[in-house]
């Protein structure tokens, strides 16, 4: 499995996880885990994917979500999951 | 699974508090290019670290972008060249050209600094190290990229007098020949006690004799990281203050590994060692002055600093030792004053003189690094600052080194400006009164009692 955590922040609007989600779903990408809040109007959104069946390589993904991002004003950030694991689990 | 507070956790770490790879370091060794024909060796050289290195900044760009981590510098250290040019070079114009050819080199493989001409002449000189000694000033003052280390002592062999001497002349003959930089030379230019074989930190990285052909060494940072977990424990006990530096230097480290082994794997070259050393630079939030302040201090040198250095670079060594297989290279708090805006402004403030940054340097991970002094020291007053500090060094079995800038023209009251990462620094003064006859008599000063453990 290549799991990859996706960070999108920024001010809340209609459709950002719709905007995200069907990106992946045409990518191939599977979503394994999704959590969300908001915190004073600020949208805050972190999935844990799986690419082992994507379409996409890890630089094109990470290209066109950064651009969909701009699209609806969020920063979304791709990275491996492995720097997190490193980091909180021993 | 990993859930949102832990990813909120390390990318507020890697946005707001400077968290970053300091640097990957190729250790190239250049053994195996000697020739007692100079223009034959050059090639030899050059060919050997535009083949090891071609990947180097292109594989460290890719894990930047993958992991989301900045690493700041790729970097490459070599063989002490004083070794590898013995059988070629007779004259240090001769030594001049491999320092060329190596900035050729790193410009090629693109990156920002190559360590390693260097000399290890803790002993004694052979006639190659004392002509590459004598090449420094020319060498740096004609290259971009190259960094120079002399390590003139260590606690196993006493400090070589000579050499620290000639070393006092070297770094004025630097300054000069650097003026129209403001001394820039001196900037790449360290004397070591004690010098690691595996450092990938830099002036004084050198890939030394002890090594494997090619590995990759990788330096972690974090300062600001350490500072921001310490707000939120102000004034509570010591326990809880060494709890929460080991704890945030576990996981700075941990990055540091990961980036390590992706390194090795995607070069498919051995992995050496971790650096755990807190290393500042002059952005606002990311000095170790302010971590000391964060300790408890009004300013960094104020009564209580040395105490607050011992304790901070013991706790980043227990917490980041078992975050990595292997730990080498210097591992401590570097406490550089132009590369620290929390140490600027302790100088600009009077709080912080020459004399209490040399009793911070048996605490902490290297020696006065990046002080910038009146251009008017005498030759001899810098050899006395590196024998003292060598002595720290060699009785204390640790690493020391002194990196001054006897900036041309300039005197205290006045700063001077080196760029990037070399950041700034107010000229600081120096105790001036006379110690050549100490530096003038010949020889060296024995190895300490304490290191005869055989």
């Amino acid at each position: 499995m290549k799991k990859v955590v996706i960070t999108v922040v920024g001010k809340d609007t209609v459709g950002i996880i719709a905007r995200v989600c069907t990106y992946l779903a045409d990518a191939g990408v599977n979503i394994l885990d999704i959590s969300q809040t908001i915190v004073s109007g600020y949208f805050n959104m972190m999935m844990i994917v799986d690419m082992s069946a994507s379409k996409r390589s890890f630089d094109e993904m990470q290209a066109e979500l950064d651009k969909a991002g701009e699209d609806i004003g969020v920063s979304i950030k791709c990275q491996r999951e492995e720097i997190f694991d490193m980091m909180h689990r021993i | 699974m990993i859930n949102v507070f832990e990813v909120n956790e390390t990318n507020k770490m890697i946005q707001q508090e400077n968290l970053d790879v300091r640097t990957i370091t190729m250790g190239i060794s250049l053994l195996d290019c000697a020739d007692s024909d100079l223009n034959k060796l050059n090639e030899n050289i050059y060919n050997k670290i535009t083949t090891c290195a071609k990947d180097l900044v292109k594989t460290g760009q890719e894990i930047e972008k993958e992991f989301g981590i900045p690493i700041v510098n790729k970097r490459i250290s070599i063989t002490p060249i004083a070794m590898v040019g013995a059988s070629a070079c007779h004259t240090p114009e001769d030594y001049v050209t491999i320092a060329k050819t190596l900035d050729r080199a790193a410009k090629t493989v693109g990156v920002n600094f190559l360590g390693g001409y260097s000399a290890v002449v803790s002993k004694g000189m052979t006639k190659s190290d004392e002509l590459l000694i004598r090449s420094i000033p020319q060498a740096l003052a004609q290259t971009e990229f190259i960094c120079s280390s002399v390590n003139v002592g260590s606690t196993k062999t006493g400090i070589n007098m000579d050499a620290v001497k000639l070393m006092g002349e070297i770094v004025k003959e630097t300054a000069e020949v650097t003026a129209d930089r403001d001394s820039l030379g001196c900037a790449k230019l360290v004397v070591l006690c004690n010098a690691p074989d595996d450092n990938p930190f830099m002036a004084g990285a050198f890939h030394g004799v002890s090594e494997a052909d090619c590995i990759i060494n990788v330096g972690v940072s974090g300062p600001g990281v350490v500072k921001y977990a310490l707000e939120s424990v102000r004034d509570a006990n010591f326990e809880v203050l060494c709890e929460t530096i080991k704890k945030t230097a576990f996981k700075i480290t941990r990055v540091g590994q990961l980036v390590a082994q992706e390194a090795s794997k995607r070069l498919g070259v051995p992995f050496g060692i971790i650096d755990l050393s807190l290393a500042p630079t002059p952005a606002i939030g990311d000095s170790v002055a302010d971590i000391l302040q964060e300790i408890g201090l009004e300013r960094a040198g104020a009564p209580g600093t040395t105490a607050a250095l011992a304790l901070l670079n013991d706790q980043v060594k227990k917490g980041g030792v078992m975050a990595s297989s292997y730990v080498g290279g210097l591992s401590g708090a570097f406490i550089p004053v132009s590369e620290d805006q929390g140490m600027i402004d302790s100088v600009l403030a009077g709080a912080l003189t020459i004399e209490k940054l040399e009793a911070m340097t048996c605490v902490c991970s290297v020696g006065l690094d990046m002080i910038a002094i009146p251009g008017d020291t005498k030759a001899t007053t810098i050899s006395g600052i590196i024998a003292d500090e060598a002595a720290i060094g060699m009785v204390n079995q640790k690493t020391t080194a002194v990196r001054v800038i006897p900036v041309v023209g300039k005197t205290v009251g006045d700063t001077v400006e080196f760029g990037g990462l070399l950041g700034y620094a107010p000229i600081m003064p120096v105790n001036n009164f006379d110690c050549s006859r100490i530096v003038n008599r010949a020889g060296r000063i024995p190895a300490p009692i304490h290191s005869f453990k055989n």
